[in-house]
């Protein structure tokens, strides 16, 4: 019997969707999967020459492409290898097998006799004359995957688990047109959009002649509905002119976050949508003791580097649409939907753009030229969103407050927990039924989909690793999903993950604490699984960790594990600072097990990645509301800088012989944790709140 | 429009007419000048994806009027070396795979050139000092400084 097809390769079944051998010597290969600096498109291609048996150098990848690539939905969530990974290594199999079996046919023999060494058909060791290319006239790829062709022996892979460089550094170190930034088409207009402040504001005034004497140079305004853009030749006029829009065009029914929407606990008495997750209530508390304390995370931002930008043209009644969102397909839907559209008369494309560490303003920035497009038939259209525009625009990561409860035993060790959740959703994609920014100013605008968030299948959104990976006998989640956020929320690198491991594992500490043991023992005294025990034994190692380092002398350790989703990435983190004022982070020891690990060297740097992205959020970030979004730029934004950032050793520990899993984001949580936990060490005194500020430094310590 | 303004860059000279007195350097060298390496992030002077050296100064791109560069020597990232022949400093971002979308590493390299040009031998927190004002988020920190430091000791090797 044949294995099932992995989930990405049961929906793009036909062969000639992930494998073609376009030339003699060249072989492309297609993902759903798209780069955004994790050197996604690099692995995959080692993926396909272990499986292709060709050279590297022969693959070019083709990825994110309505027209051209397999829909694999988003690249998101740490699941690229997992599953686009397996999918593309069984596509790849199986052209193999269909090539050999015709190779074989031509030979002779039968294909058992045959091998594959760099694209080039031997038997028993001796060329037969044949290659991929060769025979690629007589094999017809555009057949159904069967599942019957095995996919290589992990002893056979040569190209997977060797550190390759990334095939797309190069053009980004030599300056060269990389991102979509750096796109441009023949007769294309730039634009800006003066964005409507909140779905169903509505335009009362535009004073086109003030905003055109700021632009000094022409300017052309399309409008449609309450969607206002600004069309232009020269980009700085075109800025100008933008920046002029946001006070000669007047809004009425605005709706602006206020200040005291700012904090998490805001939540806490908003109407919420609650579930329960997990064993019931406990009833019987006798002989235990009870510990509870409430751990907050502010609303964060992906804040790229690179504003968002589109392109597009509409043209014979078909729409082209160039973006840097993380998935095509779903983009191309909710293209359909909002500019009422066929699907089949859109065509969507993947281009780079700059890291985005989840859902920002790519998907808006592609509908907003889109909307221009149709307007302006046959003028290919480049949208560009101003920094001010980006922070205040983009989707944020939900605000949460997370309160843990337990029952601990005698033996100080906890028998059963509450996480209890109070958050916006994660889940706030066009993929997820959210409309398109720019849609929301259109006549008629598609309505606002049911209240949701990921679901548990999904790995949770805002319950996601909220219930702890230890062994405690009864463990429960209880979910309060709150649909009205004072900004829009939705999925940024971990989601719910960070605010829960920080308060999970920051409890776990405190129980340790209160227990007089060691944080590191304690946890090893109630976790069992073996490779979840491999990771903290192994970063308690790296560090040298000493159990009894002093507390409260300023300078501090902290420890924290989780596995990502309780069912992906491993990561055990040591983390050293001091404390005086502010926090310095000094080193981070990481011990993560990804399983079957195809690029080591791109794992450690996402890794490390993870690492000083969540310690910037953990240190540094909130966005800050007063009257509007009120961070608006880097300054009024900061994070990490160079001068910041620890020293980081990492260190793999996994076994090929697992499956492949992820790795962006399985240190968001526990760098969050360690942070805190070694603040705590350093200070004797805990902080519960996110940013771990100048001010709340400040209060611990006179508290104390 | 203004009066055309003469300067070179990465050792051409060039005179462009902007269509504003106020036009900044950055517009001109991606949309006049096709030099699309120098990067737009912020606008605002802020997080130096638009770093370029004026005579020999790391100097942000994006808010600068190209009046203000006239006669004046512009070095960009195109002007550091090429794939076939690479700057030390882009060699060892290679070699160290220092980067992730790499959104942030034109002005990174224009800034670490500024750098090893005036003091050959940083310490890491001279390196890091140098590069506080450019923003990575991707979180590429450290190997940016590593590979720094790897062409700092090249250079030298060379100069010796």
């Amino acid at each position: 019997m044949n294995a099932p097809l992995p989930g990405p390769l049961s929906g793009n079944p036909n062969l000639d969707r992930w494998v073609a051998f376009p030339a003699p010597g060249k072989v492309t290969i297609s993902t759903g999967r798209v780069e955004f600096g994790q050197g996604v498109l690099t692995a995959m291609a080692q993926v396909a020459a272990d499986e292709l048996d060709v050279a590297l150098d022969r693959i070019s990848v083709r990825s994110g492409d309505t027209e051209l690539a397999p829909n694999e939905g988003y690249t998101a969530g740490s699941m690229s290898m997992q599953f686009g990974g397996v999918a593309l290594a069984q596509a790849c199999a199986e052209v193999r097998a269909l090539f050999l079996a015709q190779a074989a046919k031509v030979a002779g023999c039968s294909a058992s006799e045959l091998t594959i060494a760099d694209g080039k058909f031997l038997r028993n060791g001796r060329s037969t004359g044949q290659d991929y290319w060769t025979l690629a006239g007589a094999v017809d790829l555009h057949v159904k995957a069967t599942g019957a062709a095995a996919r290589k022996a992990l002893k056979d892979l040569k190209v997977v688990g060797v550190s390759s460089p990334r095939s797309d550094l190069p053009g980004k170190v030599f300056g060269e047109a990389t991102f979509i930034h750096d796109m441009t088409i023949d007769g294309m207009r730039h634009a800006r959009v003066v964005r409507q402040p909140n779905r169903g504001a509505t335009i009362a005034s535009v004073d086109e002649a003030a905003i055109r004497r700021a632009a000094k140079g022409p300017v052309e305004f399309v409008c449609n509905g309450n969607f206002l853009a600004i069309l232009g030749e020269e980009e700085a006029a075109l800025d100008a002119a933008a920046l002029a829009a946001t006070t000669h065009v007047k809004w009425t029914n605005v709706e602006k976050p206020a200040l005291l929407q700012q904090e998490p606990n805001w939540l806490l008495q908003r109407p919420a949508i609650d579930h329960v997750i997990g064993a019931p209530e406990a009833v019987d508390a006798q002989g235990k003791e009870r510990f509870e304390a409430t751990y907050t995370k502010p609303h964060i931002a992906h804040a790229s580097i690179s504003p968002s930008c589109g392109l597009s043209v509409y043209k014979d009644g078909h729409l082209t649409v160039w973006t840097h969102c993380q998935g095509v397909y779903p983009l191309r839907a909710a293209l359909a939907l909002t500019l009422k559209l066929d699907q089949s008369a859109i065509t969507v494309h993947h281009v780079q753009g700059s890291g985005c560490y989840g859902h920002n303003g790519a998907d808006d920035a592609a509908a907003d030229a889109a909307i221009i497009a149709v307007q302006k038939p046959g003028v290919p259209v480049r949208v560009r969103w101003r920094r001010e525009e980006e922070f205040v625009y983009e989707p944020k990561q939900a605000a949460m407050v997370v309160k843990v409860r337990a029952l601990v035993g005698k033996d100080g060790k906890p028998s059963d927990w509450t996480a209890e959740i109070w958050s916006g959703t994660h889940a706030g994609r066009p993929g997820h039924g959210s409309p398109l920014l720019g849609g929301e100013a259109l006549p008629d605008p598609l309505p606002l989909p049911p209240p949701s968030d990921v679901p548990e299948s999904g790995g949770g959104g805002a319950t996601r690793n909220a219930e702890p990976f230890y062994d405690i006998a009864a463990k429960r989640i209880v979910h309060h999903l709150v649909p009205e956020t004072p900004i829009r929320v939705s999925s940024l690198r971990g989601l719910g993950a960070m605010a829960n491991v920080f308060a999970l594992e920051c409890a776990i500490d405190e129980l340790a604490e209160r227990a007089g043991q060691d944080p590191v023992a304690y946890r090893l005294s109630i976790i069992s699984d073996p490779r979840a025990r491999a990771v903290i034994e192994k970063a308690a190692a790296m560090a040298k960790w000493d159990p009894k380092a002093p507390s409260g002398t300023g300078r501090g350790r902290g420890f924290a594990f989780a596995r990502y989703k309780n069912r992906a990435g491993y990561a055990a983190m040591v983390v050293e600072l001091e404390v005086d004022e502010e926090i310095r982070l000094r080193h981070v020891w990481c011990a993560a097990d990804a399983g079957l690990v195809v690029n080591p060297d791109g794992v450690i740097n996402q890794l490390e990645g993870g690492v000083i992205q969540s310690a910037s959020w953990v240190l540094k970030e909130q966005v800050r509301f007063d009257d509007g979004v009120s961070s608006v730029d880097w300054l009024s934004y900061p994070v990490l800088k160079f001068s910041e950032v620890p020293e980081i050793d990492i260190e793999l520990v996994g076994t090929r012989e697992n499956a492949p899993l992820g790795v962006g984001e399985v240190t968001a949580g526990p760098t969050a944790a360690a942070i805190g936990n070694a603040v705590s060490h350093a200070l004797g005194a805990r902080i519960r709140d996110l940013p771990l500020s100048r001010d709340r430094i400040m209060t611990a310590l006179l508290k104390d | 429009m203004a009066k055309s303004v003469a300067f070179s860059v990465n050792g051409k000279a060039v005179s462009v007419s902007p269509a504003n007195d106020d036009t900044p350097l950055l517009n001109i060298l991606r949309n006049e000048l096709g030099l699309m390496g120098t990067r737009f992030g912020c606008g605002l002077e802020q997080c130096g994806c638009c770093t370029v050296l004026v005579d020999g100064q790391p100097e942000k791109s994006c808010a600068k009027p190209v009046w203000s560069v006239a006669g004046k020597k512009i070095t960009t990232v195109e002007g550091l070396g090429t794939a076939a022949k690479p700057h030390p400093l882009q060699q060892a971002f290679l070699d160290e795979q220092a980067g992730q979308c790499g959104y942030c590493l034109s002005g990174i390299l224009i800034s670490a050139k500024a750098l090893l040009d005036r003091n050959p031998r940083p310490t890491r927190a001279e390196i890091a000092e140098a590069l506080d004002g450019n923003i990575c988020r991707c979180g590429s920190h450290n190997r940016i400084m590593r590979a720094v430091e790897k062409a700092a000791a090249v250079m030298r090797g060379a100069a010796s």
